[in-house]
């Protein structure tokens, strides 16, 4: 069982970027005047931002370490470690954590590595850096999170393509004694890997000339293999019967209740079924914030986005309690909280 | 709980105006409006009002409120 806490590290800050170019739900060509109100109102994803193909995730979250590590005052020589939680590599291979480590000017002392998670990879991320300042004598790292999903979606598929956002965060921890606690709890279902899968360009079924050809699903669904693919009722039968029981778990073992934690901020996934996890979980609506109107679902990167972009203001003058819980792709979930205390924590950065 | 409950609840959430009323005959995908998201709707209240889950499977099987009615009946603890 995957639950655990790690000791003597504290988030120093957190900053985010995402592309200047914003889209609307209203403009989709795919769905009609009803179904886009519907999509608003039910899933409640309004506008997000789209990155053209010259703006990758590593660009972004370049972006966002530059601006987080010139607030925070921090020589970039005592960063020991850096880490790229995201599904959105700049290459096949190496790994992008190397090129961001030359592209930040880090020291060659750094490790630096992929983690390749999505929707729970900001919990995955956490718990990864954590653990290695914690036991390690390693002093400062940075976690940087994000996708750019849209990428992989058929503009054509309007069961995925409404739904996603592109964006990408950095954290930065630093070892300090006797710092509050971080607590996880980690899951993994692999046998639903196919609710949300890209088929084909990995080594199971290799890119050929047919991956590039697209079929229509059904009415206004049209994808090929190297599109991402949602089967959106079992991740939503998933989300709203695992995911709070997983919560409940970690609260009973932590021996907290919603009263003990400031925020409960969640995976951006739909707001049909984050209100849905709310309820059962009986989170008063004010402990909740969204970020899912303005940028949709952001995959990784929606938990530290949604701290920048709705609890910037507090974050920077109080000490706040967080639950944190990131779920989907995988499957894969996990349930998180700390305390984060007066950090750094710039504007929302945007990118062209 | 009886089907008018049901209906009640469903008319409620997917927002039907007074002159396009549901019955146990209507068929879902019948529906001039009905969406995939009709079918998120249905699984949340469903799950949230009667704790019973349906899948995406249980969907595409049913055919009616009747049926719907029918299969958390039968599934209600």
């Amino acid at each position: 069982m995957a639950f655990f806490s790690t000791n003597n590290t504290r988030i120093a800050g957190i900053a985010a970027a995402v592309p200047k170019n914003e889209i609307s739900n209203w403009d989709y060509e795919y769905l009609n005047e009803q179904e886009k109100k519907m999509l608003i109102k039910t899933i409640g994803v309004e506008k997000k931002r789209f990155a053209p193909k010259s703006l990758t995730t590593s660009d972004l979250c370049y972006a966002a370490a530059e601006k987080l590590i010139a607030e925070l005052n921090w020589e970039k020589s005592d960063i020991d470690v850096l880490i790229f939680v995201s599904q959105s590599k700049d290459y096949f291979l190496p790994s992008t954590s190397c090129i961001l480590q030359d592209r930040l000017g880090l020291p060659k002392t750094n490790m630096a590595f992929d983690v390749g998670m999505g929707c729970s990879g900001y919990v995955y991320g956490l718990s990864i850096i954590n653990s290695l300042l914690s036991s390690t004598g390693l002093k400062k790292g940075l976690l940087l999170v994000g996708d750019n999903s849209l990428v992989t979606c058929n503009y054509k598929d309007k069961s995925a393509f409404p739904l996603f956002g592109d964006a990408a965060t950095v954290t930065a921890i630093e070892f300090e004694k006797d710092a509050s606690p971080f607590h996880y709890s980690l899951f993994t279902d692999g046998s639903r890997h196919k609710a949300i899968i890209v088929p084909h360009g990995g080594l199971r079924n290799l890119a050929t000339p047919d991956s590039f050809t697209e079929v229509e699903v059904s009415e206004g669904i049209t994808r090929s293999p190297l599109n991402t693919t949602l089967n959106g009722l079992d991740i939503f039968n998933f989300s709203i019967s695992e995911v709070p029981n997983s919560i409940k778990e970690f609260m009973e073992l932590t021996k907290s209740t919603t009263t003990d934690y400031d925020h409960f901020v969640m995976h951006q996934a739909n707001l049909l079924m984050n209100e849905s996890i709310r309820k059962k979980l009986k989170f008063d609506p004010s402990q909740v914030p969204y970020s899912l109107q303005k940028f949709g679902n952001t995959s990784s990167g929606s938990i530290p986005l949604t701290i920048v972009s709705e609890l910037r203001n507090k974050i920077k003058t109080e000490r706040l309690s967080l639950l944190i819980s990131g779920f989907g792709v995988g499957l894969s979930w996990g349930v998180a909280s700390f305390i984060i205390d007066n950090i750094v924590c710039p504007e929302i950065l945007e990118i062209e | 709980m009886d089907i008018n409950d049901l209906i009640e609840k469903l008319s409620t959430e997917f927002e039907m105006n007074v002159q396009e009323k549901l019955t146990p005959a209507t068929s879902f995908r019948g529906m001039k409006e009905w969406s995939s998201m009709h079918a998120l709707i249905i699984i949340a209240l469903v799950d949230a009002e009667y704790e019973v889950t349906i899948t995406g499977n249980d969907l595409v099987q049913m055919n009616t409120v009747q049926d719907l009615y029918d299969l958390i009946m039968s599934r209600k603890k």
